[in-house]
């Protein structure tokens, strides 16, 4: 089997019409870092990109038989991946080590993601990196309240890139960030303007990084040592709420399995993202899982704990669904693997 | 389905150790990839007792899931199982339903 990480990460840059995407992108790829780096961009915006490995996908989806509209596959994505991964193998194009795909405004990333994760012949060949999602300083809060688009795009991100912070002369930048903290406490809150861009922070720190991965557990733990209330309370943008659970008996991973299946069967539509660092029955090392409505990434692993905390920690960012229904029905499934010593969740951080 | 997976030997579900061998190499016990099967068809059956429905390993590289009135499907994972059991079942199957948690509770996974 190949090694997943191995595999060539594929980064999406997203956010919403005129939040500076591009511009990002621009100061991304001027990195030495960022050198073999094949582009993929939905429309050609105001601002120009110069780079030698740009290529354009007209956006069109296909939906699948019986299927829900964050299972399609991008059909223009899948040409245009498997057509870049050929010219590469037939050496007309230099052997790119990383994508960036820019998405229009309005487009829903998750098909871009499942497409990435489930499409046969793409899944051998490329792995799903960071979720990078741009808001604008300026009129990124009413962008959230007037368009789930918006919301979708903050709640899925594992960062979220503030642009524009310059032009922000009312001071709306803190109430922003909190408010994003809020919406998804597991992504990094990084402004554009603050001098050098790390490309590394930004795209190459992901889950399938040995380094990046341990690295991130660290910034979500502490973003939910951080009391609800002192993150500004509970965001109900759009009915969209962030919580974590919080777990002192180890679960057991069949049962986890079993019950992750069924809640995105049913609600994946309304469980924008789960994240999670798992105690495991039976295993010293923590469990990463992440995934995004209905689509998991490969589970991954930390060498060892963090902390002494060897809890089992879990973010979700739903719409609609309240956390004591899901914290309940987690227990009694756990409870079925081990009837005897499983209890009832401890009290959550969040 | 919702999905592609399985289609032309995709990667294998997230689900099974097997697939991820990397992530469970912490592992304290030898689990056999059989005795995972076997485990899962034990718990997904204490739950799919509470629609009527029962899911036995088919040659271990499958499943069947069954109905009470006769009706079967061959699913590959667990997200197969909860597409099929709605379509062959009783309706919605849903792991938030009072109903489904309480009969866990009563019931568990020996029967």
């Amino acid at each position: 089997m190949t090694d997943y990480a191995a595999l060539i990460p594929i980064n999406v840059i997203t956010g919403f019409l005129g939040s500076g995407k591009t511009s990002l992108l621009q100061r991304l790829l001027a990195s030495p870092d960022l050198r073999d780096t094949a582009v993929l961009v939905n429309e050609f915006g105001e601002v120009g990109l110069d780079h030698q490995l740009l290529q354009h996908v007209a956006e069109s989806t296909l939906l699948l038989e019986n299927g829900c509209l964050c299972c399609a596959v991008r059909g223009d994505l899948q040409d245009s991946l498997r057509r870049l991964f050929s010219q590469r193998e037939r050496g007309e194009i230099p052997p790119f080590r990383r994508v960036v795909i820019e998405t229009s405004g309005l487009a829903d990333p998750v098909p871009i993601a499942y497409t990435i994760l489930a499409e046969p012949v793409i899944q051998h060949h490329f792995r799903l990196g960071n979720v990078v999602t741009t808001i604008d300083a300026v009129n990124g809060g009413r962008q959230l309240d007037a368009y789930p688009e918006s919301v979708k795009q903050a709640a899925i991100a594992d960062r979220l890139v503030v642009t524009k912070t310059d032009l922000d002369t009312e001071g709306r930048f803190d109430a922003l960030e909190r408010r994003l903290r809020q919406l998804n406490p597991s992504a990094p809150v990084i402004r554009a303007a603050d001098g050098a861009l790390a490309p590394e922070r930004l795209l190459a720190r992901d889950v399938d990084d040995a380094d990046g991965r341990r690295r991130d557990v660290d910034d979500w733990l502490a973003a939910h040592a951080v009391p609800a209330g002192d993150r500004g309370g509970h965001d109900h943008t759009h009915g969209v709420a962030s919580f974590c659970l919080t777990f002192d008996t180890p679960l057991d991973w069949t049962a986890f399995g079993i019950w992750m299946t069924m809640l995105q069967h049913r609600h994946g539509e309304n469980v924008l993202r789960i994240k999670g660092l798992l105690n495991v029955a039976g295993q010293s090392a923590p469990v990463l899982i992440n995934g995004v409505q209905h689509i998991v990434h490969p589970p991954t692993h930390l060498d060892a704990w963090p902390d002494a905390d060897h809890r089992s920690r879990i973010v979700f960012i739903t719409r609609g669904l309240e956390r004591a229904r899901i914290e309940a029905s987690l227990a009694a499934f756990n409870r079925l693997a081990n009837p005897v010593a499983a209890r009832a969740p401890a009290d959550a951080l969040a | 389905m919702c999905g592609l997976c399985g289609v032309l030997g995709g990667r294998g579900h997230w689900t099974e150790t097997a697939s991820n061998p990397d992530t469970f190499r912490s592992r304290a016990e030898t689990h056999t990839w059989h005795r995972e099967r076997q485990a899962r068809t034990r718990l997904v059956n204490a739950v799919l007792r509470h629609y009527g429905l029962r899911l036995d390993d088919w040659s271990g590289n499958a499943y069947m899931l069954r109905g009470k009135t006769g009706r079967t499907a061959l699913v590959d994972n667990l997200t197969e199982v909860w597409a099929a059991a709605e379509q062959i079942g009783r309706g919605a199957c849903d792991p938030l339903d009072a109903a489904l948690l309480a009969s866990l509770s009563d019931g568990g996974p020996g029967r």
